[in-house]
């Protein structure tokens, strides 16, 4: 507490800077010193449309990452998220059956599933009590097997062009670069909202008062039964739109979120997301996940096989989170 | 003799100490048999079945047992499928079908299982990683490691080996047995070990053990490195079924996921401190009900998985539905 009375002008502009470096998110350093190794390994990555690819690549794990986030901080988990984006891809290409005219109303149906599968999700965790752990874990197994069950085991079709713009489609002519992904223009304004919603509103401060104090956030008069059912929506939207752009640049395959959802928690917790809730932030959790894509990217760079690069995946988030919790430690 | 009240029943098997879970087996069970009387073909009360019944819940009962331990303990762990198939593709490429080579081979692989659990114990314990996180880490380490070396089958278990995931004593299952000893021996450690009491009290509150002069952190690397071993034996039975093993054995039998579903069902609480190995027996047997009465009944397998997927959510919502505290 002693060092908040130092008036601020007696500082040195270099402790200043020192003071301001340690307050940012040590993700953001952690995603700068990936892009520099990307850089020097490929430089093309570092030219604007480079780079557009390794965030149109990033744009579904960032998306499902930031919704992932709002269940994160009420202290819940939510691992129905990747299955929810296979079920989505699925259900495009049969809703779809290969007529483009097909393709608005379809969106608006997958949307209306992702809705009802967060408020299921939401109301089984807040007025069944059932641990959120086991009510997404049971709502991934029931998603995967409503898929397959959808298609009758193989997924039939191909998704139509303009479904598949969102996803690999590029807005050309744009200025000064010529031409600019969708999928990262659906990114922004996803990372924007979420932002906002998190930043900004009574909705994010709700969340993370949820997750820090329950009791205390009920005797405040927080509905909390309402904000966690909220946060799995939110959620479950952030992974039908995941699941639009996946299917956009991957096409059909009924495995196309995969492991997403353990991803996603991951990405949030690089971020210094606590597992458990009460702590978050949005934009370092998108960052995360936009550093575990552009690690992924660096080790393919370097000509790791792929099966090692989850090797490398798996000793940097231990060792992420356990930097993180050795600095908590040192604050407290 | 007004003793034959349902009240007092009620209360006769509550102060029994039976979980409340085998309300729910059979409740399951029964309904099986009715439901496949009418629309099935009647024969799921036929020996063979039940037998078979049994013998499938076995390899996900072994590590069931020991991720209670680690569940008791408010911990976790999400990197038991991947050691599953370490240990099935370690067994055979070591054994090459030599019965000779056996005991080298298991002694191996409870080594590499030892070791994956002092790994995630000194990671949860020490470092202070969250055992979510911390066992995903170890278990895509796992998963890398093993996929970078060995691509599909590989070796062999001899005849011999085989005789655990498909020998008989007398009339019984081997691997019945083994399920059985491992949970009474399981049972046993929790109830009457000095290192059981700790689980429970480390579980129930981590803090106020400490400060009572607990080594926590011990019970905590103790408690992963029996969840590891119970998976090394559920490779091992894997593996004698299947003759040989591939890198997606573990993986594909969902054995993570599977086993924490079955450790909740059966009533352990995941906040730890509560809760124990015969729950959990129940709660994989439900598993095995289900699964044998879906295929008597022929039930499409995708459907089978909907279904499974909504069960495991009603029998943990049908305890805690009543419950005060919240669930998160």
């Amino acid at each position: 507490m002693a060092q908040i009375s130092t008036p601020a002008q007696e500082r040195s502009l270099w402790d200043r800077f020192i003071i301001g470096l340690r307050n940012i998110a040590p993700i953001y350093i952690v995603l700068i010193l990936l892009l520099i190794g990307i850089g020097t390994q490929n430089p093309t990555f570092l030219e604007p449309a480079g780079f557009l690819n390794l965030l149109r690549r990033a744009a579904p794990l960032m998306v499902l990452t930031a919704g992932q986030l709002f269940v994160i901080v009420t202290g819940g988990f939510d691992l129905s998220g990747g299955s929810l984006m296979s079920l989505t891809v699925i259900g495009a290409s049969l809703l779809i059956n290969n007529d483009p005219a097909n393709t608005w109303w379809a969106i608006l149906v997958l949307f209306g599933i992702g809705i009802l599968v967060g408020l299921l999700n939401g109301v089984i965790v807040s007025y069944l009590n059932v641990p959120s752990l086991i009510a997404t874990l049971g709502m991934l197994l029931a998603l995967r097997g409503a898929g397959l069950y959808w298609t009758g085991g193989a997924p039939r079709g191909y998704l139509t062009d303009n479904f598949r713009m969102f996803g690999r489609g590029w807005l050309e002519p744009f200025p000064v670069i010529e031409r600019f992904p969708y999928a990262v223009l659906v990114l922004i304004v996803v990372s924007a909202a979420a932002i906002y919603l998190f930043n900004q509103t009574n909705l994010g401060r709700q969340l993370l008062a949820v997750g820090d104090n329950p009791r205390a956030s009920r005797l405040a008069g927080i509905s909390v039964e309402k904000l966690r059912i909220i946060a799995f929506v939110l959620s479950a939207i952030t992974a039908v739109i995941a699941g639009i752009l996946q299917g956009g640049f991957g096409g059909v395959n009924p495995d196309a979120g995969e492991g997403y959802e353990l991803q996603a928690i991951s990405a949030a917790v690089l971020g210094g997301a606590v597992l458990l809730g009460g702590r978050g932030s949005m934009g370092a959790a998108i960052a995360g996940a936009l550093a575990l894509e552009a690690l992924f990217t660096l080790l393919n760079l370097l000509g790791l096989p792929k099966p090692l690069r989850d090797a490398v995946q798996g000793l940097i988030i231990i060792g992420a989170v356990a930097y993180a919790a050795y600095r908590s430690r040192r604050t407290r | 003799m007004s003793a034959l009240t349902w009240s007092n029943m009620r209360s006769r098997v509550r102060e029994s100490k039976i979980p409340p879970v085998y309300a729910i087996l059979l409740i399951v069970f029964v309904s099986a048999i009715v439901l496949d009387a009418i629309f099935g073909r009647g024969q799921i009360t036929s020996g063979v079945i039940l037998t078979n019944m049994v013998v499938r819940s076995v390899a996900l009962g072994i590590v069931a047992m020991g991720q209670t331990f680690v569940m008791l303990a408010a911990s976790i762990d999400l990197s038991v499928a991947y050691l599953i198939s370490v240990t099935a593709v370690m067994a055979s490429y070591l054994m090459q079908g030599d019965p000779a080579r056996v005991p080298l081979a298991v002694a191996a692989v409870f080594a590499i299982g030892g070791l994956v659990g002092l790994i995630n114990g000194l990671i949860v314990s020490k470092l202070k990683v969250n055992p979510f996180i911390a066992t995903l880490g170890v278990g895509l380490v796992l998963k890398g490691i093993l996929n970078a070396s060995f691509e599909t089958f590989v070796g062999a278990v001899p005849r011999s080996f085989q005789t655990l995931g498909y020998g008989t004593l007398g009339p019984i299952p081997i691997s019945i047995l083994v399920l059985l000893a491992v949970t009474l021996i399981s049972a046993f450690v929790l109830s009457r070990t000095r290192f059981g009491s700790h689980l429970y009290a480390v579980g129930g509150s981590e803090i106020t053990s400490r400060l009572s002069g607990l080594r926590t952190d011990r019970v905590l690397i103790l408690a992963h490195v029996v969840c590891s071993l119970t998976a090394v034996l559920t490779g091992l039975f894997v593996v004698s079924r299947l003759r040989s093993g591939a890198p997606w054995v573990g993986t594909d039998g969902l054995y993570d996921l599977e086993s924490i579903a079955a450790v909740v069902v059966g009533g352990t609480a995941l906040s730890g401190g509560k809760g124990g190995v015969i729950g959990t027996l129940a709660g994989v047997l439900i598993f095995g009900v289900l699964d044998t009465m879906f295929n008597q009944l022929g039930v499409d397998t995708f459907l089978k998985q909907v279904l499974r997927g909504a069960i495991i959510i009603l029998a943990v919502a049908s305890y805690t539905v009543r419950s005060k505290e919240k669930a998160a």
